[in-house]
This record gives structure tokens, sequence and C-alpha cells, in this order.
């Protein structure tokens, strides 16, 4: 499997070339079937995305500012429905979901693994280009008549009411669904088949043990997506009648199909961006991860139960009171897999040797706001609190806490962590530190006035907003700039280190993962020879060396046979 | 100071008798939400502290599992999430059993309007309800799904179309609070906002706010033709009030703009460009033919969204909607 992997473009290696190096021109990138360059394409492609429909959410809260209609004179009321639209459809579709997996996971899962690409390197560029397929159907969209109906496309509005091309988008989506089964599969079967001898389930780092959980929600969760959103054009296209009453549908048997997807889509966002915490809280304590065992189960739990909770989006639609009360008692079986692992990289810090370096640093903020956003879940999971808080900023304030505070700064953390494998450079530390407690500050002086506000009462998705709302909005807006400020910097604090940076040496953390095993940047096949599996927590095996100013393996660490021996004892 | 401590209240005044309960479910959760985040964070901090790194020095090792500490906090929590659950649904079971007595309002949701009909037949555009009774609401939508949503009665429903949504709430104190509609329904959304007016019951409970009793209110909302002391109006003002009740302006502008619909001023008496049937005379027929059978004549350059009113307005409501057009052109 390994030796048909190499680029179709290569030239003869040299030992000191690097997967950058290794060829050059534009079409050794366009045909690459190198895992790392195409996890680094996906990298730019989601970032562009992430850019854009950060924008689009700047505008939005700009719009805010004055409960004056004519703050921004160009938002009118449809164009601000565009704008939450967008800015949603943007943020989940094309930059949350593949973001961690598709990006990080694609170049470190298999170098994680010792191995020299994924199972079917030609299905991951196929992946990519879907992706980029998808993400052209959406820029039509935005760039044609735009899309008003919320990134859930809830029907009948969808379908025979909306103005805009509900079709082009739903296609785009239903595009960016294959994409994503795409890379699910490609990684089951790559954990599956590719483990070097040695790596039992149970010493698999727990980052590829949260990709395998997400990847097999992206394999049976994503189809149903996909039909729901072919019905969808369907009925609007033919006016097949499966959702709208006029045509004799169910517009509440739309939702149910819609959330059966997006429910589970949410721990596509969220698991391996707790992958990425096991990681960094274990590598910068300088600890073995507490508890291996039960966080490696606890993300094939959250897997499994949260394909059993997708009603709880729908206490308020009009679905029987009997399978709401079914839903919510269910909701909080899957707070207790979240709870443990926060638990764990708790105690996994307990009488460590921390370093506040910069992917630390995110992963600190992730567990401040991961708690927020989870125990929030609790007041939207109880039923009474639900029907109050329902629909309101308190929920948009929730899935931000989980799917911003949570994702996107573990997805911040895993980059700075794992830039200087990608790029073979080291970014300036400080300014890095810096851009973490600007995040941190601006996040939650964006989405905390909106939690307030929710519970007093705004409905989310208003252009117009009464005025003893406006202090919340005025603070959130404030935040929300000084937000878009910190990851700018961050941004730029990895950009400059591609020109100035220190060279990075192969292992700066002192990780015991494979991955800091190979140089930075890897080279094309990831490693010279395959190398030796032992714990993959196992901090001691590691020492730092002054000469070379990295981490490297001390010379005495036996390497481990016995395959019964799990990673944590 | 204290209105600084106001900004931080999570809630809405409590209105209704669901309220206290919603509200200590909502503090329960929240302290103990709190207790866990204060902990957990603390004992973050107090590591990042007390166990930060020194240089050289590696760190004494320490357990890497612990089954009885793991199971612990696995159960613990759970029995905790469970107690919120049982709370959650006890108070959900209450806001979803109306009883039997209930004073029922019909409610017709449209994009972008509420409309409520009595059972004595008085229609408003805002609710209007007795205090301390409890009220249930029979809610229908014409077209996209909409939701009510009474952020002081901690009560919300969404509204489908093709069915019929209930929901049941019993106001405590009397006065005005605002009605929301929380469920996305296109353009104008967020200017789907209303009112619930709880009136009282007898002349003593009434306020400088609510200044009638709901039986007076009733009386005069029966008849849009009378004035607020139950004296005849000249038709044109009757009509002017219905078109506000029925909200015709959210679509039919009063002063020649063009919105959703043609403006109701400048094009009576004139011919119209009709769809597939060339110039046709906007006369009261017209008019009428247009409040009963919206699509029957699309005037060009308009989609036809209208939703007919048959049934809700009587022949003497028209007569007054066709006055008060006459009267602005």
């Amino acid at each position: 499997m390994a030796t048909d992997v190499m680029p179709a473009h290569s030239e003869p290696a040299r030992p000191e070339d690097n997967y950058l190096t290794a060829s050059r021109g534009f079409m050794s990138w366009a045909v690459t079937l190198d895992h790392k360059r195409i996890g680094v394409m996906y990298l730019i492609g989601t970032m562009t995305a992430m850019f854009l429909g950060g924008l689009l959410a700047l505008v939005l809260r700009a719009e805010h500012l004055s409960g004056n209609p004519n703050t921004l004179p160009f938002v009118t009321h449809d164009v601000y429905n565009q704008l939450f639209t967008l800015h949603g459809a943007i943020m989940v579709f094309l930059f949350i979901i593949p973001s961690i997996p598709a990006a990080l996971g694609n170049f470190i899962l298999p170098v994680m693994l010792g191995a020299k690409d994924v199972a079917f390197p030609r299905m991951n560029l196929c992946s990519f280009y879907l992706w980029i397929i998808g993400a052209i159907f959406f820029v039509c969209a935005l760039l044609t008549t735009g899309l008003d109906t919320g990134w859930t496309f809830y029907t009948p509005y969808s379908t025979n009411t909306s103005q805009t091309n509900v079709v082009l988008a739903t296609f785009g989506a239903f595009i960016l669904g294959f994409s994503s089964i795409f890379t699910g599969l490609n990684f089951i079967v790559t954990i599956h088949t590719m483990r070097p001898p040695g790596m039992t389930w149970f010493r698999m780092p727990l980052f590829l043990w949260s990709l395998y959980a997400t990847a097999i929600i992206q394999v049976l969760a994503t189809p149903v997506l996909g039909i729901t959103l072919l019905l969808l054009a369907a009925e609007r296209m033919f006016g097949l009648g499966i959702f709208d009453p006029k045509l004799g549908g169910d517009p509440v048997l739309y939702q149910h199909f819609f959330w059966f997807y997006s429910h589970p889509a949410v721990y596509i966002m969220i698991l391996p961006a707790m992958g990425i915490i096991s990681e960094l809280i274990s590598t910068f304590s300088r600890k073995p991860i507490f508890g291996y065992r039960f966080i490696a189960f606890s993300s094939m739990a959250i897997a499994l139960l949260g394909f059993l909770v997708w009603g709880h989006h729908m206490f308020t639609s009009g679905q029987s009171e009997m399978v709401t009360i079914i839903f919510s008692v269910l909701t909080f079986s899957v707070s207790i897999p979240s709870a443990i692992k926060v638990f764990n990289w708790l105690a996994t810090m307990y009488k460590g040797s921390i370093v506040l370096a910069t992917p630390m640093c995110y992963a600190l903020s992730f567990l401040f706001l991961f708690t927020i956003g989870g125990l929030t879940g609790l007041f939207l999971g109880a039923l009474a609190t639900d029907i109050h808080l329902h629909d309101t900023y308190f929920v948009v304030a929730h899935f931000h806490y989980v799917m911003m505070g949570g994702t996107l700064v573990a997805f911040i953390g895993g980059l700075f962590y794992w830039w200087p494998k990608m790029t073979g450079r080291m970014y300036n530390e400080f300014w890095g530190q810096i851009s973490s407690l600007i995040v941190f500050v601006a996040f939650n002086l964006t989405f905390f006035p909106q939690f307030v506000m929710g519970s007093r009462g705004m409905p989310r998705r208003y252009y117009n907003y009464l005025p003893e709302f406006q202090v919340y909005h005025v603070l959130s807006t404030i935040g929300a700039f000084l937000l878009g400020f910190g990851l700018l910097l961050a941004a730029i604090v990895l950009i400059v280190s591609l020109f100035k940076g220190k060279k990075a040496p192969a292992n700066p953390w002192g990780a015991a993962t494979l991955e800091w095993q190979c140089t930075s940047p890897p080279p094309l096949a990831n490693f010279e020879k395959t190398p030796t599996v032992g714990n993959p927590y196992d901090m001691n095996s590691v020492v730092w060396d002054p000469d070379t100013e990295s981490f490297i393996r001390r010379g005495d660490v036996p390497t481990v046979k016995d395959e019964a021996t799990p990673a944590h004892s | 100071m204290t209105q600084f401590w106001n900004l931080l209240n999570p809630f809405p005044g409590q209105h209704s008798t669901f309220a206290s309960n919603v509200d200590a479910i909502f503090y329960f959760i929240f302290w103990l939400s709190m207790f866990f985040f204060v902990a957990i964070v603390g004992f973050m901090i107090y590591f990042m502290i007390k166990y930060r790194r020194v240089e050289g020095q590696e760190p004494e090792s320490s357990p890497s599992h612990n089954t009885p500490i793991e199971v612990a906090w696995s159960v613990i929590p759970g029995f905790l999430v469970l107690g919120i659950f049982w709370w959650g649904f006890t108070g959900y079971v209450d806001m979803r059993s109306p009883p039997a007595e209930a004073y029922e309002v019909n409610v017709i949701a449209s994009m972008w309007q509420w409309q409520f009909k009595y059972p004595t037949g008085a229609i408003s555009d805002k609710l209007h309800i007795p205090v301390n009774r409890p009220v249930k609401l029979i809610m229908q939508s014409k077209d996209v799904l909409h939701s009510l949503y009474v952020p002081s009665f901690r009560a919300k429903q969404d509204v489908v179309p093709g069915r019929y949504s209930g929901m049941w709430f019993e106001a405590t104190d009397v006065g005005v609070y605002d009605l929301f509609c929380t469920e996305y329904c296109g353009q104008k959304h967020s200017d789907m906002i209303t009112k619930v007016v709880v009136h009282s019951t007898s002349p003593e409970g009434t306020t400088e706010e609510v200044n009638q009793t709901f039986e007076r209110w009733m009386e005069i909302a029966s008849n849009p033709l009378n004035d607020e002391q139950g004296q005849p109006l000249p038709l044109d003002v009757a009509g002017k009030k219905l078109v506000d009740t029925f909200q015709c302006a959210q679509c039919h502008s009063i002063d020649g703009t063009k919105k959703v619909g043609p403006s109701f001023k400048g094009n009576y008496g004139k011919e119209v460009e009709i769809v597939g049937q060339g110039k046709v005379l906007m006369d009261e027929n017209y008019i009428r033919e247009s409040i009963l059978e919206p699509t029957a004549k699309i005037h060009v350059g308009y989609e036809p969204k209208m939703p007919s009113f048959k049934g809700q307005m009587k022949d003497e409501w028209i007569d007054a909607v066709i006055a008060y057009i006459k009267s602005i052109q």
C-alpha cells in the first residue's frame, strides 16, 4: 500500500528532501497523493472559509451596535438574514466539520501511526476536490442570490417561500457531505489496517481514538443528511410533497431528518478537538494522560450516544410529549462522557511539570470555555428551562462556547502544536501566548453577554431588537472585533514564522507519540524505517538534548514487545 | 450599582404560574454548575501554579489511573443530571397539561403578523387575556413555521402549518408583556413582535397601563365598527382600525410606496395591469375580491403572496376597509 502513494511527479528523493521540497510546481500539489500535502491544502482551504465566515459574523455584529436598523445602511432585513445564514452554513459545512479531521488529522494521523500514508490516498485527494466543488457551490449561492433560510434549511420556508437559491446551497452541502464521508472511511480503514507492529488499540494516541470515533459518525450519519437534502431539493424543484403541508408533507419530519445528522455532526466537530486536548495537556504537563481507557471509551460512548439525542433540538417543535421526555433523559446521558474527559484532563495536570507554551495556553482556554459550554447544556437539556431558553441567544452563546470556545480554540492549539512539524519552523512563543490571551478574553466578552440577554428573552436570528437588549449587544460586538483581532494575531504569528522562524527540531515539546520521531518537516515517506512503538504517553522515554535543542529518545528505553500490556500501566 | 446588578439578572419578571418553578430549576442548575465550574477552574489554576515546570527537574511519578476515583466521577454526576432531568420533566408536564376550564383563544400566525380570535368573534393584533385564569392557545400557521414566545411567562411553542399546536399559561399580574416570534420565518421575522395585555377581571384591579377590565375590552373589541366607548365610528375611521388590526400595512403601504403588495394609495379608481387579464378597473368589487380571493387578480409586478381573509372579515368590515382606502387617495 505504501509504494504506490508517491506523488505522480516526484523526482528521485534525496535524503535531505522533505515532503515540501521533494517535488515542485503547481501540478505536484494539484495531483499529489501525499496525505501531508493534502492536509496542508485542506488547511489553507478551511482557513479561507473561516476568514470569510468570520467577516460575515463581524458585519452582523456591527449591525447590532445600535437597535436602529440603519447602523450599517447596506444591512437591510434581507442582508441580515443572509449574513447569519451564510455565517452558519460556511462555518459548519466548510470550516468546523473538515477543520480538525481533514486538515490536522490528514497530516498527523498517518505519521502518528508510523505509516507512510492513509489507506486510500486517491480517495483522500478526491475528498479534497469534493470540498473544493462544494465550496464553489456555496460561493455561487453567495454571489448570486445569497441564501436566507438559516443554515438549518427549515421547511416549508426553504421549499416554498425563500426567493434565494436554496437548491444550489443544498447541493453544495450534499457534495461536502461526500467529502466528509470519504475522509471518515479512509481514517477507519487506516486505523484498522495500518497500525504498526506493537500498537494495539489501547496503545493508540488518544487523538487517533477521537478521530476514529469521529470517522464512525461521519460514515454513519452523513448519508442521512445527503438523502434529506435531496428530498428538500426534489420538493423545491418538482413540488414533491414530503415536508410542505400544502402538498401533504410534514415540516416536523424535516427537522427529525435534519437533526438525525446534525446532532451527531456536533460530535464530528467536538470529538477531534477533545483528542487534541488530550495530547496537549499530557505533553505540556510532561505526564502520561490520566485514565487513558476512560477517555478512549468516552470518545466511543459520545459517538454512539450522540445518535440518540437529536430530538433535543425539537422540544418546542410540536413533536409528541413522550418523545420529548425520552430525548431529554437521553440527552443527559451524553453529558457524562464529556465530564469524565474534563476530570481526567485535570487529573493529568496533577503533579505534572506544566509549561505554558502557546498550545497549552489554548488547551487551558479550551478547558475553561468548554466547561462553560458543557454546563450551560444542562439548562437546555432540562425540559422546563429549555422551553424558556430555546431559540434565544442563550442557545447561540451555548453552542458558540462549545463550537468556537471548544473546537476552534482546540484547533488553533493543535495548529500551534503541530506547526513546527508541518512547516519545519518555530513561531514566536511570546506573541503566540499573547494571541491566546486576547482570544480568551475577547471570546468571553463576545459570548457571555449573550447568555444573559438570551435568558432575558432575546430571540435569535433577529435583525431588530428591543432597546433593553442594547447594552448586551454592544458588549458582544466589542468582544467580537477584539476576537477577530486576536485570531488575526495568531495567524500573523504563524505566517511570520514561515519567513523568520528558527528551524524546528524533530521534537520541540517532548511528546512521546510517533510523529515527533521523524524530522520536521517529515520526509516524503514519513519514516526511513518503521519506528519503534512504545507507550504514546511515556514522557520519560524522551529527554531534553541541549545540543540539538530538541527532545530525543532515551537510548535505554526498552521497546515494548508485549502486546498485552496496555498503555497506561 | 443596582443598575449594574439588574443587568446581570438573568430573567425578565415572573408573570405566570410557571415562572417561579422554571426560575427555581434554572437557579438550581446554575449553582450546581457554579460549584463544578469553580472547582474545575480552581484546580486548573492551582495546578498551573503549583506544578509549573522547573528547569531540569522531572516531575515525580504519580499514578496514571485510579479506577475507584474515575468510577466515582462518572457515577456521581450521573445521579446529579438525573435529578435535573426529573425536575425539568415534572415542570414540563405541568406546562403541557392545560386545565379543562381554560379560556380558549385561537391564534393565527402568518408572515409576519399575529392575529388572535376570541370566542365572541372579536379579533385583535395583541393578545388580550384575563388575569389569574388559565388560557389555552389553539394555534395555526398560514404559511411557514413560527413560534409564540412570551418571556415573562416562560412559555413557548412552535406554530406549525398544516396542524394545530396548543399551549397554555396562567398570567398572575395585570400588565403588558412582550410576545415574540422565535422561529425564523423569513424577511421580517424580527418585526413579528406584539404584546400580551393581561386585563384585570374586576374594576378595582385595573391599572393605569391596562385600564379596562377584560370584559369591557371584549365588549368593545367584539365590534370594531365602534370606538372605545362603544359609540359607532365613521366608516373610514373604522376601516383604518380594521387595517391596523389585520396589519394590512405590513405589505400594503398607505403612502404610495411599493412593499410586498401594491400600495393602498394612488390606485383606487384607476385601471391596473393584471397578470393574464390586461387592464382592470380597481373599484369596490376589485378590493372585495382581493380580500376574499387574493389570487384571482394579480397586479403585475407583485408575487401572489397574500392569504385569503374569507371567513375572517365580515361584509360590513370590508365596507369599512373600502371606505378607508377611498379616503386616503
